[in-house]
């Protein structure tokens, strides 16, 4: 047996006579999925986490490096789940700056990656939103997140034909162009959502209960949250503002203005849960202007044309130079990584690797939860927003 | 700091010998290093003004095929005051036997997040990390068999007596 593992068990089989274990999980809804959380705990304090993950390990880069490229993109959409959108892109971008295409895709197929992506940034935000309300004790955000996601649900339905794995982008360029009449409704969501967005800050961000719940809760100084690799809103939460679209300035990005919410420590000390809350609230603002630009362009000079393919930029045989190459993208959870190893003989990757950002974000859970009561644990756990798809992979 | 100014900066701290080579051919370039000083390379490029690399992406465990009998791990750094990023890499010949795992030094020390990177590399593609703090499988069960990842690892038929289909 591994020392680690024995040295792990011996731990485990002395606990001083205060200590208890109590397991969180896996079937535990504040774990939002299958997620283990084994406490160690002294009364209601938590002593020590030691989480257990991969029980929705599903091989993902066994499987990339027996599939095409092309292959490959629907299993991307199943990382993480609720941001399937933004998953591909990262994944397709990499590809096809392998392939050295990356240039010659066309603007309106570039601008409608973008507005797809950030739709379904704002749908992940607002799953991270309603399922932390619910974790705290705050029914009525849910039932309101959902109701609004569902609308960009259905919208993503009607442009891919599925609603939450989508297989949408693809190298090269997309499955179909945009149904007729996409863009307006896309324009009556936008000016519908606006307002909801307000009354969902007047009962949740600015309620007394939920704000004592989570200000100087699972407080996270910058410099830990850079070397335990968070991203995201994990990591914009305490301070810092790195986003990706901005550092990397990938896709039409630059030609786009918005801004990067960052936490400011408002409600209590800086990095707290509710400065990564705001954040992603902050961030579906951001994502609505995005997508009004995108709209613009897509509906003046980017119009939609009657010979307008999609497809006209798809590789017939998609083999890179034999290369190896790291494309990082911003995910609604963070920095979503993937690392190629192209032999440049085939179309299978030797190998491809998935940094996913929930796997890293969950990794300074044990770090920050030293000490906390029971209950504080499950805000923590809340306000990092996992998805167990891409954590587990 | 470009990449060439990187290499001359390493040579001059650590002697000629610590880069055993470089890859150029693709689009991001990489840095071969001294297997057995990676930590100290590491630790230097985080803490070096110049550099900066704070924030570690990511770490690959990978199997360089049956022929070659070569194991390596793929370090890229990414340095967020700078904006810039790099890869670093390892290698290690091995025999694939069980008892003698290809091995490198740990950087969990130098970045948190190694931690379970370096676990997750254990338990996919059978890479020891030494000195490491915890390294027990991540992804698979504890009891698990074998390195998935690894170009010769064999589907198992029976998982604790039940057989798999």
């Amino acid at each position: 047996m591994n020392e680690a593992l024995a040295n792990y068990r011996i731990r485990m089989a002395s606990l001083q006579p205060e200590e208890m274990i109590i397991n969180m999980g896996p079937q535990h809804p504040s774990t939002h999925g299958v997620l283990r959380l084994e406490l160690i705990t002294d009364g209601e304090i938590v002593k020590e986490v030691i989480p257990h993950v991969g029980y929705l390990h599903r091989c993902f880069d066994k499987h990339a490096e027996n599939l095409t490229y092309q292959q490959t993109i629907p299993f991307t959409d199943r990382l993480d789940y609720l941001g399937s959108m933004n998953n591909s892109h990262a994944f397709v971008m990499g590809v096809e700056r392998m392939l050295g295409i990356d240039k010659e895709i066309p603007k309106r197929i570039e601008y409608i990656r973008v507005l797809v992506c950030e739709l379904n940034r704002i749908a992940s935000h607002l799953i991270a939103i309603g399922t932390y309300g619910i974790d705290i004790g705050a029914f009525t955000p849910f039932l309101w997140c959902f109701r609004d996601r569902e609308h960009i649900m259905n919208m993503l339905e009607w442009a891919s034909g599925s609603r939450m794995l989508y297989n949408y982008i693809w190298i090269g360029g997309l499955f179909y162009d945009l149904p007729v009449g996409f863009e307006e409704r896309c324009k009556e969501f936008v000016d519908y959502f606006k307002p909801k967005l307000k009354e969902l800050n007047e009962l949740l961000t600015n309620n007394q209960i939920f704000i004592s719940r989570t200000a100087n809760i699972g407080v996270l100084p910058m410099d830990v949250a850079i070397s335990y690799g968070c991203s995201g809103p994990m990591l914009r939460g305490s301070g810092l503002k790195w986003d990706l679209r901005r550092v990397d300035e990938y896709s039409v990005y630059p030609e786009i203005e918005f801004d990067i919410p960052v936490g400011k420590g408002e409600m209590g000390k800086l990095g707290d849960c509710w400065d990564r809350y705001k954040v992603r609230v902050d961030e579906i603002v951001e994502s609505i202007r995005i997508i009004e630009q995108c709209l613009e362009r897509l509906q003046k000079e980017l119009k939609r044309t009657p010979d307008f393919d999609p497809r006209a930029k798809l590789p017939k045989k998609i083999i890179p130079k034999a290369q190896d190459f790291y494309i990082r993208a911003e995910n609604p959870k963070g920095e979503l990584g993937f690392y190629f190893i192209a032999d440049g003989k085939t179309e299978i990757p030797k190998r491809v690797k998935a940094r996913a950002p929930s796997f890293n974000n969950l990794s300074v859970l044990p770090e920050i939860s030293k000490g906390v009561l029971i209950a504080d644990l499950i805000a923590i756990l809340g306000s990092i927003d996992i998805v167990l798809g891409e954590l587990d992979r | 700091m470009t990449f060439i100014e990187i290499k001359e900066l390493l040579i001059n701290k650590f002697g000629l010998e610590i880069i055993q080579g470089e890859e150029n051919s693709g689009l991001q370039p990489a840095l071969i290093i001294d297997q057995e000083r990676i930590a100290e390379v590491c630790l230097e490029l985080r803490d070096n003004e110049n550099t900066y690399f704070d924030f570690l992406s990511s770490i690959s465990g990978v199997d360089y095929g049956i022929d070659e009998n070569k194991f390596g791990a793929v370090y890229h750094l990414s340095s967020i005051p700078y904006k810039t990023q790099l890869t670093l890499k390892v290698f290690t010949a091995n025999n694939r036997d069980e008892n003698t795992l290809p091995s490198f030094p740990s950087v969990s020390h130098v970045w948190r997040t190694a931690d379970w990177h370096e676990r997750e590399a254990y338990d996919l593609v059978g890479i020891f990390f030494e000195n490491h703090p915890d390294l027990r499988r991540i992804l698979l069960p504890d009891d698990w068999e074998g390195f998935p990842l690894r170009k010769d690892y064999k589907t198992a038929e029976y998982y604790k007596g039940i057989k798999i289909d």
